[in-house]
């Protein structure tokens, strides 16, 4: 056998032409009307017009080769001849083809009748913005009733003797949010603490003060950066995993064969999850406060020549407990947003592929948000409160 | 036209096929007509998606050699073998619709990719090949999440035969469909199959459908391939076709 490479190009190119005869057009047709030919035969049939003919007729007798694409074509100029008025005497084409354009002829009614849907307008442009806010007011109240839910939860699982906290998911929460995030975190506090070191020191000089470098580095990692780059990088890893792990548990129908089981959703998927970062995120909070300030000690050494004991004893002096403290309240807040947004967005997600993407994207973003959001609420709270 | 009668458009030979060490298919041999529908059965795991995968190329094979159209497939560039896609249609078996698109986009990607056909030519032919596989007017709008099972099937039939292909390939497409909407479905691929002109590759389990449209049929059994009719199988020997074609289903089915 021979190895014949497939031809996409028709074979006999496709012809066209019309006749007029007195009163009567004819449509001549022939070759292949398939395809690859189409798009021309299209654009020479917009160019037809039948202005003062009385009788159409289409001839495709010599047509070699017809697929539904071709079908179409000459069935629509054949309406088109009747929209003007015509009257169609003739339509023929090789009896091959019959069965195609009796299939079409009758499908055809119905694609006319309703075709695709035209250019939208103002009224509906207003009608989107009009659904958009209430559905931003309705994800803002089911957040805040799914918070509701999930707290009376947590609670039980907590106080109630006659419910078991899910040890193993916990700890294994634990170590997937927590224990993993370890290295991109540490490696990220460090050159933010050397970034904060150099720059503070070359601001400060200027004054002769370059002794305060650590001071600033100090109050600013501990109190606000470590904080905020933890929980960012937590909302980044985990805050998203949460939403694509349950939604695709979602897409599965995992979660309806759960609640056939009787099994409630947020006890199984959400509590361990939700109190594995209020346990981690605090931890890594610090891990970050303390690799930040390894970062600034280096830059120090290097850049301005303080020696370890001497940064040591200026930071003593610069950071109190509380400074510590007010970074470290934060933590379980931002873990518990990162948390039921994670899974809030995940439990929402529709039965299809697309679904998970768009809302773990947004799981992140809202997380990231709702995280800046409340720590822009503690600064102004720790400053009214005078901490 | 009976010179090209003679050539089959799918002609596999000693075809060896192994997934994760165990053996699926020992030397297959197959070859399909032009204007055939050939029905693909066999039991759980005896390799037929493995097969369909095979010949439209998802599939590398261990050994043999698969013919389409007279091309050998695994020797092809990328570009012939693109263009030689273009002459087939396949429908996945959950229709493999893309979700982030409307069913007339779905139809549509083919098209946009292939030909330089004006868009409102475009949505005239997929708003018919919407209506010519049996799907009210208003799916063309609709996401394939907002479809039944059975609907989603239609619109990837649709799909598949969006650029008119001469070979489509079924995967099991009455599986999941309640009875009358399998029987549908049936009579919708021989309509099609008959007006079009289609070879069609179709793997089934569904033995109504095996009676009601195709010509011949290949049963996948101990690695090997047996091809017959419906008549000439039900006498075959072979315990596994003799309690499939025998079996209560399988009497219900032929004694219609």
């Amino acid at each position: 056998m021979r190895n014949i490479l497939p031809v996409v190009e028709a074979e006999h190119p496709a012809t066209l032409s019309l006749e007029r005869r007195g009163v009567g057009v004819k449509l001549i047709a022939g070759g292949d009307w398939i395809v690859p030919e189409v798009p021309r035969l299209d654009h020479e049939l917009q160019g037809l017009h039948f202005a003062g003919a009385r009788e159409g007729a289409i001839d495709g007798s010599t047509i070699q080769k017809l697929d539904s694409a071709g079908g179409w074509l000459l069935l629509r100029t054949k309406h088109a001849m009747q929209d003007a008025g015509l009257r169609v005497t003739q339509f023929t084409l090789p009896d091959q083809y019959r069965p195609l354009m009796e299939n079409m002829d009758r499908a055809k009614a119905e694609a006319l009748i309703h075709g695709p849907r035209g250019p939208r307008n103002l009224k509906e442009y207003l009608e989107r913005i009009g659904r958009a806010t209430v559905h931003v007011l309705q994800q803002g109240y089911g957040l805040l009733s799914f918070l509701g839910q999930i707290t009376v939860e947590n609670l039980e699982a907590v106080t109630s003797p006659k419910r078991e906290l899910p040890f193993p998911a916990l700890i294994h929460q634990i170590e997937e949010t927590g224990l993993t995030a370890l290295p991109i975190l540490g490696l990220l506090s460090f050159l933010l603490g050397v970034v904060i070191a150099y720059q503070g020191a070359d601001q400060l000089r200027r004054f002769g003060a370059e002794i305060f470098t650590i001071n600033l580095l100090g109050v600013s990692v501990l109190r606000e950066i470590g904080g905020l780059i933890a929980a960012i990088i937590v909302a980044g890893r985990s805050g998203s995993a949460f939403t694509a792990q349950i939604g695709t548990m979602r897409v599965n129908e995992e979660i309806d064969a759960m609640q056939t089981l009787g099994l409630n959703i947020a006890e199984v998927l959400v509590v361990p999850r939700v109190l594995g970062l209020v346990v981690s995120l605090p931890l890594l909070t610090f891990y970050a406060g303390a690799m930040g300030i390894i970062g600034g000690a280096v830059m120090c050494y290097f850049d301005l020549g303080i020696t370890i004991p001497v940064f040591l004893n200026q930071l003593q002096e610069a950071v109190t407990w509380q400074t510590l403290l007010v970074g470290l309240i934060k933590a379980p807040v931002f873990a518990v947003i990162i948390g039921l947004v994670g899974c809030y967005e995940g439990l929402r997600v529709e039965r299809n592929a697309a679904s998970v993407g768009k809302l773990t994207t947004r799981s992140v973003v809202e997380s990231i948000f709702l995280v800046i959001v409340f720590d822009a609420g503690f600064s102004i709270f720790f400053s009214v409160i005078g901490i | 036209m009976s010179d090209r009668a003679k050539t089959p458009v799918i002609r596999v030979r000693g075809l060896v096929n192994e997934l994760g060490g165990n053996l699926i298919h020992d030397q297959l041999d197959l070859d399909v007509m032009p204007g055939e529908v050939m029905g693909v059965v066999g039991g759980s795991g005896t390799g037929k998606s493995v097969l369909l995968r095979s010949i439209v190329g998802l599939n590398k094979p261990k050994a043999g050699s698969i013919k389409v159209f007279g091309a050998e497939t695994s020797e092809l560039a990328p570009q012939d073998l693109r263009a030689l896609q273009l002459r087939w249609g396949v429908l996945f078996q959950e229709g493999a619709l893309f979700s982030s698109q409307t069913v007339t986009e779905n139809i549509q990607v083919p098209m946009r990719r292939y030909t330089k056909m004006s868009q409102k030519l475009m949505n005239e032919v997929a708003a018919m090949k919407i209506s010519m596989v049996g799907l009210p007017p208003d799916a063309g709008r609709k996401f394939p999440s907002e479809l039944s099972g059975g609907m989603r099937k239609r619109a990837g039939l649709a799909r598949a035969l969006a650029l008119d292909p001469d070979l489509v390939f079924l995967d099991e497409p009455t599986a999941g469909l309640d009875p009358i909407s399998a029987s549908h479905f049936d009579e919708l691929v021989r309509g099609l199959q008959q007006s079009l002109g289609l070879t069609v590759f179709m793997v089934t389990h569904d033995i109504d459908t095996l009676r009601a449209t195709t010509d011949r049929i290949a049963v996948l059994v101990g690695k090997k391939i047996k091809i017959g009719t419906v008549a000439t199988l039900v006498h075959d020997d072979d315990p596994w076709i003799q309690e499939y074609f025998a079996g209560p289903r399988g009497r219900a089915a032929l004694s219609v």
